[in-house]
């Protein structure tokens, strides 16, 4: 069993000025078809890096590897220090992914899909509670927090999976598409949300070349 | 505990909202026994032929509950949403199991009475036949999880989960018969080798809940 005895909530040691991201000849087969080609990039803590490419090349597979919940086949992955895939236990709680479908349970609301999350990942309940309602607040959900999420626009669920997203404040971003579904007055509302901080490094996979570019430190293409 | 009560608490509150699994079962359950009062053309059932009866019956109407225990998680995304999290992932397993544990109990405290009234003259063995079906529950719980989740990782979730199931629940059928029959003899309930059966179905829980605490980890990689 994957580490069952090391507590997964410690730190990694990781050395001032180590990349949030080094990626060396990363790689992932389903078989025999190629779904990710080798890919190298190194990212800063801080910093953005759009992954850009046509359909099927390769850049939600990326995410999902980054994000600890598929294997590489080849090469060599450090994600905020921890290397992949042995140490993915590592990572677990530290990254925020948000990918082609919502993380949500279509019969829970936004708040109760958010406070599950919130347990899952160990914080504090009042605390949880108060950033809930805040990340709602500001995403414009306050109103429909207690709907089920069966009932919301596709717009809607967006929002609150970006707050599921960073409701844990994760120190990288993995973002497939956060703008798809919304509308400019959302992507207003959510961007301060996924914008990278000081110390908080995103990847933004995008379809949205000039968007994607605007707000990117790096660039990775894909196929 | 804290994740393991937050799925736990997540399920119960989706099926009480839902309703999608204990009311199918409750109906399903009827009909099988509708379906045994005029296939044996019986008003009354006693011994090994009772036993085989009830027993068979909660066994079936479990299979949809087994069916459905991992759709949310699949469909919905919490399969990456708790491999994202800083938990253990035996957690999952856990509180699927205990949530299939209490929907077989809730099912039972229908089927049963039911059960008496289409089948028994007495009911003086339903009482020790809540150990049996306690054992029982856990049983079918720690094995339904584990099938649920190899099932739920394939295409062919609906017709996996009972072809791999059923085989190894036979232990458990023959042990659980084994227990009930005494108890539900015509001259009233008997403890004839009903200890070395509740023995036999401790035993299988325990292999089951260990080989499912053992594995879960495993079934959950890409």
């Amino acid at each position: 069993m994957e580490a069952a005895t090391q507590d997964p909530t410690t730190p990694p040691e990781t050395s001032p000025g180590q990349p949030a991201l080094a990626l060396e000849g990363l790689s992932r087969d389903f078989g025999d078809r190629v779904a990710l080609g080798p890919v190298s990039a190194e990212l800063a803590a801080g910093q953005t890096l759009a992954v850009l490419g046509r359909n099927g090349a390769g850049k939600s597979t990326l995410l999902r590897i980054l994000a600890g919940l598929l294997r590489p086949s080849g090469g060599e992955a450090r994600v905020l220090g921890c290397r992949l895939p042995g140490e993915t236990w590592r990572l677990r709680g530290r990254v925020g992914y948000l990918g082609h479908r919502p993380l949500l349970y279509r019969d829970l609301s936004p708040r109760e899909n958010l406070v599950f999350t919130a347990r899952l990942h160990k914080l504090e309940l009042a605390e949880a509670e108060r950033r809930i309602g805040e990340l709602l607040a500001h995403v414009g959900m306050e109103r429909r927090a207690n709907s089920r999420v069966a009932e919301l626009s596709a717009g809607m669920v967006q929002r609150v999976d970006i707050c599921r997203c960073v409701l844990n404040r994760p120190e990288l971003l993995l973002l497939d598409e956060p703008d798809s579904h919304l509308d400019q007055e959302a992507r207003e509302l959510i961007e301060p949300l996924i914008s990278a901080t000081g110390t908080r490094a995103r990847v933004l996979v995008s379809h949205d070349r000039e968007r994607a570019l605007a707000a990117a430190d790096l660039m990775l293409e894909l196929g | 505990m804290s994740a393991l009560g937050a799925i736990l608490g997540k399920d119960l509150r989706v099926e009480l909202r839902t309703l999608r699994s204990l009311p199918a079962m409750a109906l399903f359950a009827t009909a099988i026994f509708i379906s045994f009062r005029f296939a044996l053309d019986r008003t009354s059932l006693e011994g090994d032929l009772a036993a085989g009866v009830l027993v068979t019956t909660i066994l079936l109407a479990a299979l949809l509950a087994v069916s459905r225990l991992f759709v949310s998680e699949s469909e919905e995304g919490g399969f990456d949403l708790i491999r994202l999290a800083p938990v253990d992932r035996t957690a999952l397993f856990a509180a699927k199991a205990a949530a299939l544990w209490i929907y077989l109990a809730a099912l039972e405290l229908v089927a049963v009475p039911l059960f008496a009234l289409f089948f028994l003259d007495s009911g003086a063995g339903l009482l020790p036949l809540v150990a049996v079906l306690v054992l029982v529950n856990v049983g079918l719980a720690a094995t339904g999880a584990l099938i649920s989740t190899i099932a739920t990782m394939s295409t062919a979730r609906d017709l996996l989960a009972p072809l791999i199931m059923l085989p190894l629940l036979i232990p458990l059928v023959i042990a659980a018969s084994g227990a009930v029959e005494p108890l539900l003899d015509a001259g009233g309930p008997g403890y004839h080798h009903f200890g070395r059966w509740l023995a036999v179905l401790g035993l299988y829980d325990l292999v089951f809940l260990a080989v499912g605490y053992a594995v879960f980890d495993f079934l959950l990689e890409d």
